[in-house]
């Protein structure tokens, strides 16, 4: 007799808005959650970075040290590091109990867009205006940097890492897929400049969204285009777009103050989440659960699949 | 920051200030400081084992300041000394009583009124050999035996009923289970019908009804959480172990030889016959009056080492057909004697090999090759010589000594047995007039009419006056010496002869230097070369050459660095996208080569491991021509894959060739010609395609 299987849970889009967190940053120029979704982190243009917590919206502590407007951060596995990165041409790495800076990494010639830890927290990965992507090592102390990727052309928007992959994206067009197990780079061109490119979560398709409006879901061995999701207005911004936690939605910010959310099979809208009246700059999903946070002017916002009461005080 | 009593503000020093940087560690301690030295201050002398053997007393001597005394010595008729036995702890001194010393003595607590675990591990032990012994909780023997220090709490439970091997709590109706010791193999398979066995069955008949169980004591879990660097299960030293020799628990001793080990079954003589207090073994070494003589020099033999990796087989291995199952492979009948031992039948039939016949041999064919004898031909008369080359013979001319790289195109030409080309034989009958006279005002400033009479008319000897002139002047700046046939050394002696008889003001320098061994056509070729040479290079004869000196590097170098894989043409992928096409059209795939370091942190075996190059690799192409933006993709859209690097070649060449030509005036007509003939016939190859 073999166990019955599990039923299958129906898609639960993020809908009900739980928490509106005023981060009293300035502008929020990225929000975060970190690697287990009990945190998040907001970067902010006063030169700050933030760590709160989610379900009770606490701020936890506030990390100082670069020298502009902070762009990105991401935590490691075990929450004991964050590193982000600034318009200052600088990628820090924090320890996130005592708030000190660990390192300092200089090297990049212009503001660094994108920063992300790789799974074991060895290397950070870094993308910048100057066309490069640099990977740091962590283990020793070394000013340069392990190599620099220069095979783009124009800024580097976006970059993410995988167990074996590197993702960038750039403002030339194109999307950049270095693999190191089998030491190749695959290049994709989408002919308009990649404002946000991101991994599946069952690691066969990559998200890559442009500033033509259009979201598009490239499979990741015969680059082919498996979806394509248009309807947001996109077109000035570097807007962050993601997949939900169980990849059947793609998530996307808008410049017109909504959060939209396809189907990911179909290409549908499924719902338009009204954020606000401005631009909404940046969302993050929750690794496992169905929790979104956006970040729109100086404000972040947690959603979820249920309203309030069912989340635990 | 702390405060003081008055409310002032005490500021610490910040804790990233305190902890020192990792880039001034603390100088290492010089070899001839790092000595041990006990508390008086004198240096420490270790004899033997490094946890303190024993030093000898005051200074390695025994006693004290003055001298061995002895703690009593009464000496006269009327008293004599009481009779005071002497313990060894009064030869003793405060080194042997310290923690690393014979006979340590610490301050403990009393069995008595110990409270907390004096001997974990002794009670552990028992704890548990309480559970996993045939009767559970029957320790009585060992209680007998040794006197039952026992704590209060459980001379209490005892009085309660309790006893060990049961756990503590109210009593239960319940079958008593089987009480599996802790490290029991699970097994996993079938899960037997509650109950529906039969031996439950009886096992109820045996156990009346009214009857209850004590619950199943607990197994003892150690909490102790490790935080020392020691390795899993480290004790550490025992002092009972290291100095009693051989002990109980099986430390392994490798410094005695089997025959020593298995006499140790007749404990009791062995251990007489040892030193007593346990200073014994080989780093002890043996006193001089001592009779029995220790093996002091371990000898080792082979036998105890293993030659076969993967332990021994059981049994001593001479089974025959008789032998139990495991060990008779099954084998087919008609194999059985032939098959050789260790070895079995294969799965599968090994893959046909493919032979090759040998060529079949002309009939005719002599396996011997002999050489045509190299004629010298200036020796020879020329019938012979005719005859020679008829019969394919060698004459030793130049070509004959090099290898195929040092000829010219004509040289090979002749070698082949081709016919000269028709057509302009010299690339400056192309050039028109415009072209030429550029060509000869970057050149020679001098001469330029000069010059382009002899580009004109190749074969007529030029104005030899003038050449001398411009040699021989003593403003002739010769420092800089232009050697044009560098790569043919006797050409280039002969030029440098030519050469300096220009200077000598010789008028016939340049028939006197040719060659005379050399054939007519080809003596008349170098006469034109040597001429073209030296006008070209004539020395400037200005103040200003004084200036000038050669460069270092090659700076007509055209070649610049770009990746070696190109992607294809944008307009190509730009009109995919808009298609929508994506995939083959739109994806370009390179080799690209990770970091070592990269892999390494990523936990991924580096996918070229020889390679050195780091990112794409790279190779150089020329500069400074539209060429290098052509790609030659025939096959259209669908390369998917590296652009190649053949196609470029040609182009590569002929846009080679333009750039020296105009740039640089490379000044052998052979190789120009050589180069425009390879142009033009990689151009018809390509204009036929």
């Amino acid at each position: 007799m073999a166990f019955p299987q599990p039923r299958t849970q129906p898609p639960q889009l993020t809908q009900h808005l739980l928490r509106t967190v005023d981060c009293q940053q300035g502008a929020v120029r990225a929000v975060r959650f970190n690697a287990d979704g009990n945190y998040m982190l907001s970067c902010g243009s006063d030169k700050t970075l933030r760590l709160w917590s989610v379900s009770r919206g606490t701020l936890l502590k506030t990390y100082s040290g670069h020298g502009y407007e902070v762009l990105d951060a991401d935590g490691s596995f075990d929450n004991s590091q964050i590193c982000s990165c600034s318009s200052d041409k600088t990628v820090i790495l924090w320890d996130v109990t005592t708030g000190q800076v660990t390192r300092k990494l200089r090297g990049h010639a212009g503001k660094v867009n994108s920063v992300q830890f790789n799974e074991d927290a060895t290397v950070i990965i870094s993308g910048s205006i100057d066309c490069s992507v640099r990977c740091w090592d962590i283990r020793f102390r070394r000013p340069d940097p392990i190599q620099i990727l220069d095979e783009a052309q124009d800024s580097v928007s976006s970059v993410k890492v995988s167990e074996h992959e590197l993702l960038t994206g750039s403002v030339d067009g194109r999307v950049r897929r270095y693999d190191l197990r089998m030491g190749q780079l695959h290049v994709d061109f989408i002919n308009s400049p990649i404002t946000c490119v991101c991994f599946s979560q069952d690691g066969q398709c990559t998200l890559s969204s442009s500033l033509d409006g259009t979201i598009r879901l490239l499979d990741k061995n015969t680059g082919e285009m498996l979806g394509e999701y248009t309807g947001h207005k996109n077109n000035s911004y570097k807007l962050d777009c993601c997949l939900s936690n169980k990849d059947t939605h793609v998530l996307s910010c808008s410049e017109d103050g909504h959060v939209y959310c396809w189907d990911l099979v179909e290409g549908s809208l499924s719902c338009k989440l009204p954020v606000g009246k401005a631009v909404v700059q940046s969302l993050s999903f929750h690794p496992s659960q169905p929790h979104l946070l956006t970040a729109i002017e100086g404000r972040v916002q947690v959603w979820g699949a249920e309203p309030q009461d069912t989340d635990a005080q | 920051r702390g405060h003081t009593q008055d409310g002032t503000t005490v500021h610490r020093k910040s804790p990233q200030a305190r902890l020192e940087p990792l880039s001034h560690p603390r100088k290492p301690v010089p070899i001839h400081e790092q000595t041990v030295k006990d508390e008086k201050g004198r240096y420490k002398r270790f004899h033997g084992a490094f946890t303190g053997g024993f030093s000898a007393g005051y200074f390695n001597t025994v006693g004290s300041k003055e001298g061995w005394t002895p703690s009593t010595f009464i000496s006269s008729r009327q008293q004599k000394a009481a009779k005071v036995n002497a313990r060894p702890e009064d030869f003793m001194d405060d080194e042997d009583f310290s923690e690393h010393g014979i006979a340590p003595s610490e301050i403990t607590t009393t069995e008595d009124f110990a409270s907390g675990p004096r001997d974990q591990i002794r009670d552990k032990a028992r704890a548990l050999s309480s559970l996993v012994a045939p009767i559970p909780g029957d320790n009585v023997l060992e209680d007998l035996i040794s006197p039952a220090r026992t704590s209060v709490g459980i001379e209490l439970l005892r009085k309660m009923g309790w006893k060990e091997g049961q756990g503590v709590g109210p009593r239960a109706k319940r079958k008593p289970r089987t009480q599996k010791a802790d490290g029991g193999p699970r097994v996993y398979g079938c899960a037997l019908p509650p109950n529906g066995s039969e031996e439950s069955e009886e096992e109820d008949d045996y156990v009346p009804e009214n009857v209850t169980f004590a619950p199943k004591d607990v197994t003892p879990i150690d909490f102790t959480p490790k935080d020392d660097l020691h390795g899993l299960g480290y004790r550490g030293l025992d002092p009972q172990q290291a100095l009693m020799g051989v002990s109980s628990t099986g430390h392994v001793d490798l410094f005695t030889l089997d025959s020593d080990r298995t006499s140790s079954l007749f404990g009791d003589n062995q251990m007489r016959h040892r030193r007593r207090a346990g200073v014994s073994g080989q780093a002890f070494g043996v006193g001089a009056l001592e009779d029995d003589d220790e093996d002091i020099y371990h000898r080792d033999t082979l036998s105890n080492y293993d030659s076969v990796l993967g332990g021994e087989e059981p049994g001593d291995g001479l089974y025959g057909w008789t032998a139990p199952e495991q060990y008779n492979q099954k084998k087919k009948a008609s194999y059985l004697g032939k098959i050789l031992e260790g070895f079995t039948l294969a799965s599968k039939a090994p893959e046909a090999k493919s032979i090759f016949p040998p060529p079949d041999l002309p009939r005719d064919f002599r396996p011997m090759h002999y050489f045509r004898p190299v004629v010298d031909v200036a020796n020879v008369s020329p019938i012979v010589a005719q005859a020679l080359l008829v019969s394919g013979g060698q004459m030793s001319t130049e070509s004959a000594e090099k290898g195929r790289h040092q000829l010219d195109a004509s040289q090979r030409r002749s070698l082949l047995g081709e016919s000269s080309l028709k057509g302009p034989t010299s690339v400056f009958d192309l050039l028109d007039s415009k072209d030429k006279e550029r060509l000869e005002a970057s050149t020679a400033p001098a001469a330029t009419t000069f010059s382009r009479n002899a580009l004109s008319s190749r074969f007529q000897p030029p104005d030899s006056e003038r050449l001398l002139s411009a040699w021989r002047s003593p403003t002739a700046d010769t420092a800089q010496p232009f050697r044009p046939f560098e790569k043919n050394p006797e050409k280039q002696e002969r030029y440098d002869l030519y050469i300096s008889k220009l200077k000598q003001g010789r008028k016939d320098a340049l028939e006197s230097s040719l060659d005379p061994n050399m054939t007519e056509w080809e003596r008349g070729r170098e006469r034109d070369e040597f001429v073209r040479a030296a006008m070209l290079y004539k020395p400037s004869s200005s103040s200003l050459s004084c200036r000038f000196t050669r460069a270092k590097h090659q700076d007509d170098d055209n070649s610049v660095e770009v990746p070696r894989d190109q992607e294809n043409d944008v307009d190509d992928k730009q009109a995919a996208v808009r298609m929508k096409m994506f995939g083959k059209l739109t994806r370009d795939t390179f080799e690209w080569h990770p970091d070592k370091l990269l892999c390494k942190r990523f936990n991924i075996p580096d996918p070229y491991p020889g390679s050195g190059l780091v990112g794409l690799p790279k190779v150089k192409r020329d500069k400074f021509s539209v060429f290098n933006f052509l790609t030659l993709s025939d096959s259209g859209l669908g390369d998917n894959g590296n652009q190649h690097a053949a196609p470029a070649a040609p182009l590569g060449l002929y846009q080679k060739f333009f750039s020296s030509f105009f740039l640089h005036f490379s000044l052998s007509n052979t190789t120009l010609r050589y180069r425009f003939v390879e142009a033009k016939k990689l151009f018809t190859r390509l204009y036929d395609n």
